[in-house]
């Protein structure tokens, strides 16, 4: 059939990439991701959105537009993610992606587009992927075996997170050449020099298990532990995060994230809270946060937010003030935006990696 | 126990009537002010949107004057007014005031949790005890939107400026102190009457602009620096697209009840060419009511938003278009804690000279022109 699906690498290609390559490659399509998020793309994206919109959105929106320009592409994937589980939701913004997108850039090829709304249960979620595969011409019984294909392909991929691995060294280990190696782009001029992964060859950290992971994970320092939380569009786009994680990691410190957490864990820890949150996200990561507070584990905590975004405006304040009530481990917030400089948070983190490690020294 | 609960707009009236005559002792914060938000700022999450900031403004105050317990709204998300009341509790907590929170979530197909978290609320009562109460404030209710509506319109052809304003307040004062069915009904028709006949303009057509947004703003004039009383002011007749009245029917009782939702579905198709899902909050009814406008022959929409709210971001980012294809101008604004009155005067002022020339010009043409200069303002 020879389509091309272009996908945007934003949002929660850092959770699903695998599921969607796989399921669009066994239904015959080939799969385009667009490039690392560069100064381009989020000009471009900041172009096409409203002022108020939060930075992911705007990225997500020059990924679309670095796809549709690469004419490559018979359609662009961007499914409307309402919900993936009962009675929780991502965001409101997901609810209203592709209606921003048809209305922010035109012209656009046609976009693959499918409603997953879990909140309300299971009804209609099969209709959702049977459809989506009829978009690409594919009958239910190929549809239903791509699927279970790809559920599988995303467990192995979830594995792969809790032993330790970032998206991208996952999906590499798992096959899937997406292009980019970690630690590259960074905001500043002349940009792109791939951070070393703390000297140890390529493929010892793509490779084996959890102990490698974790010494290449930073584990050969002198011990330092601090959790990176945040939404993985911010915390894994190491343009958008100005690198956050591959910088802690050159300075010898490992790096944890909600995701490596096992799910089982997060949420039974974030039931501590006295109404459920609604934010499946956010509630990993409180429940990740609250995990840390009760056992320990780490050294320091940091939470990566986008300006002006609505569920960080609340998740972080929970979690700065239970850290805080608890004396539990040092915290820092950093809120970024387009115009955020990447000097400043340069400065921070290593500023705060200092104070961990002479508060540790005494 | 001394109750107290946010400020919105008006709706202090029927709240303090349904809480007094569940016999509670109900003390309503002062009316918002610069020092509630204040107050509410510097102890909020800094990017928290706006109404979280006035509630916490409003509690802290209300708790000065020796309210020591807190009635607040729940929710099921997706937008952060849901956990609103979770956030609110700790704020205060972390701050070392004593009080009870009360938390009523919305039910989800079971009253049993309503009905417990009201019961530790009011303590024993009646049914028919509760019946009166919610009439009673239902009628108060009821009343101070048919004033509000009515102010909105004839504001626009008041002679002496701010007579209308005054009228209103007037009114709302003796909606507040009736206590009886009666005693409101006779507030609100003297309220109606005396409005209407504040000395009007005649043969005077004024411009017609519609309110859409979220509601809070869209219902608390502190916070939208009164853009329904400015407009007036300035000639205009002004449609609210959101009376509360009308959501809690619509929300409340009719979900609740499950009935067909006929209203909201409306909105829904009339927003579906440009937004196709629920979005939280107001969102689609933003979409939905602005195209509404423009088919009934608004001369313009205002769309008002607290920064960071998330659905109306989402109808910002689609309104645009809806007013290039409608060719209605539509104006967005966006508060937060440093709007200033000066800067939303000088828009609006802005925006109603550009809806009458466009008026001007049609009219001359004949209707319909597809005129498409003055089509599609939109500014940020
Ligand atoms: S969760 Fe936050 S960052 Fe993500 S889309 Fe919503 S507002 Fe933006
Ligand atoms: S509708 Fe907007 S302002 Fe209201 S709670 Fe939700 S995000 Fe905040």
């Amino acid at each position: 059939m020879g389509v091309t699906v272009g996908v945007p690498r934003a949002l929660l290609y850092y959770l699903y990439y695998p599921m969607w390559h796989t399921f669009f490659e066994e239904l015959g399509a080939g799969v385009v991701v667009s490039k690392a998020t560069n100064k381009r793309i989020l000009d471009l994206g900041v172009k096409a959105t409203v002022d108020e919109a939060c930075l992911p959105v705007k990225v997500f929106h020059g990924h679309v537009l670095d796809l549709a320009e690469d004419g490559d592409v018979d359609f662009i994937f961007i499914p409307r993610i309402v919900s993936t589980e009962r009675r929780a939701y991502i965001c409101p913004k997901f609810m209203g992606l592709p209606d921003m997108v048809r209305n922010n850039i035109r012209p656009l090829p046609p976009i693959l587009d499918t409603c997953i709304d879990l909140s309300k249960g299971d009804a209609g979620y099969w209709r959702a992927i049977f459809d989506l595969g009829r978009q690409l011409g594919a009958r239910p019984s190929r549809v239903r075996k791509a699927y279970n294909l790809a559920v599988s392909r995303l467990k192995e991929f979830d594995r792969a997170l809790e032993a330790g691995r970032l998206p991208d060294e996952a999906m590499h280990s798992m096959g899937l050449e997406t292009g980019i190696v970690t630690g590259t782009g960074t905001r500043g001029a002349g940009a792109g020099s791939p951070a070393p992964q703390n000297g140890l060859p390529q493929d010892s950290l793509l490779r084996g298990g959890r102990a490698e992971a974790e010494a290449a994970a930073g584990g050969d320092g002198d011990g330092l532990s601090i959790a990176v939380l945040g939404h993985p569009y911010n915390t894994y786009d190491n343009y958008i995060s100005m690198s956050i994680i591959p910088r802690l990691r050159d300075m010898g410190v490992r790096v944890v994230t909600a995701e490596m957490i096992p799910e089982e864990i997060t949420e039974a820890a974030s039931q501590r809270l006295r109404k459920r949150l609604f934010w499946t996200l956010g509630r990993r990561l409180l429940g990740a946060a609250l995990h840390f507070i009760e056992n320990g584990g780490i050294d320091g905590c940091l939470y990566v937010s986008s300006f002006g975004c609505g569920p960080d405006s609340l998740v972080g304040e929970l979690i700065e003030r239970r850290v805080k009530r608890e004396g539990a481990f040092p915290f820092m917030m950093v809120t970024i935006d387009e115009q955020t400089g990447e000097a400043g948070v340069v400065t921070r983190l290593e500023a705060f990696v200092d104070m961990i490690r002479r508060g540790r020294a005494v | 126990m001394k109750v107290t609960f946010p400020h919105m707009g008006n709706l202090y009236i029927p709240l303090r009537a349904l809480f007094e005559n569940l016999g509670l002792t109900v003390i309503v914060p002062p009316k918002s002010s610069k020092r509630t938000l204040t107050l509410g700022t510097r102890n909020s999450p800094e990017f928290a949107c706006l109404p979280l900031k006035v509630n916490v403004g409003n509690f802290i105050e209300a708790f000065e004057l020796g309210a020591d317990a807190v009635v607040m709204a729940g929710g099921v998300g997706p937008c952060r007014f849901g956990y609103y009341g979770e956030v609110e509790r700790e704020i205060l907590e972390d701050l070392g005031y004593n009080f009870e929170m009360f938390i009523i979530e919305p039910p989800q197909g079971r009253f049993r949790e309503v009905l417990h978290e009201l019961g530790r609320l009011v303590g024993r009562v009646t049914a028919s005890q509760v019946i009166h109460a919610v009439r009673i404030a239902w009628e108060k209710l009821s009343s101070v939107e048919a004033l509000e509506r009515l102010a909105a319109k004839v504001r626009a052809r008041e002679l002496q400026k701010g007579s209308v304003t005054k009228a209103l307040a007037q009114a709302l004062k003796d909606i507040d102190k009736a206590e009886t069915l009666g005693e409101i009904r006779t507030a609100r028709l003297d309220g109606l009457s005396t409005i209407s006949g504040v000395p009007q303009r005649e043969d005077y057509t004024p411009l017609r602009v519609g309110i859409v947004g979220e509601i809070y703003v869209v219902l608390e004039p502190f916070v939208n620096l009164d853009v329904e009383r400015e407009l007036g002011e300035m000639g205009v007749e002004v449609e609210r697209s959101i009376y509360l009245g009308d959501w809690i029917g619509l929300h409340v009782i009719k979900d609740m009840l499950r009935f067909g939702r006929g209203s909201l579905k409306r909105v829904k198709r009339l927003a579906s060419p440009y937004l196709q899902h629920f979005v939280g909050g107001h969102g689609i009814e933003s979409v939905g009511h602005s195209v509404e406008y423009a088919r009934k022959g608004f001369d313009g929409v205002v769309h008002l938003a607290p920064f960071t709210c998330m659905p109306e971001i989402v109808a910002e980012s689609i309104l645009p278009r809806v007013s290039k294809d409608l060719d209605i101008p539509i104006m967005s604004l966006i508060f937060d804690e440093h709007s200033a009155d000066t800067g939303v005067v000088t828009r609006l002022e802005a925006f109603v000279d550009l809806i009458s020339r466009r008026r001007s010009r049609l009219g001359n043409l004949g209707k319909d022109t597809g005129d498409v200069s003055y089509a599609g303002l939109y500014r940020r």
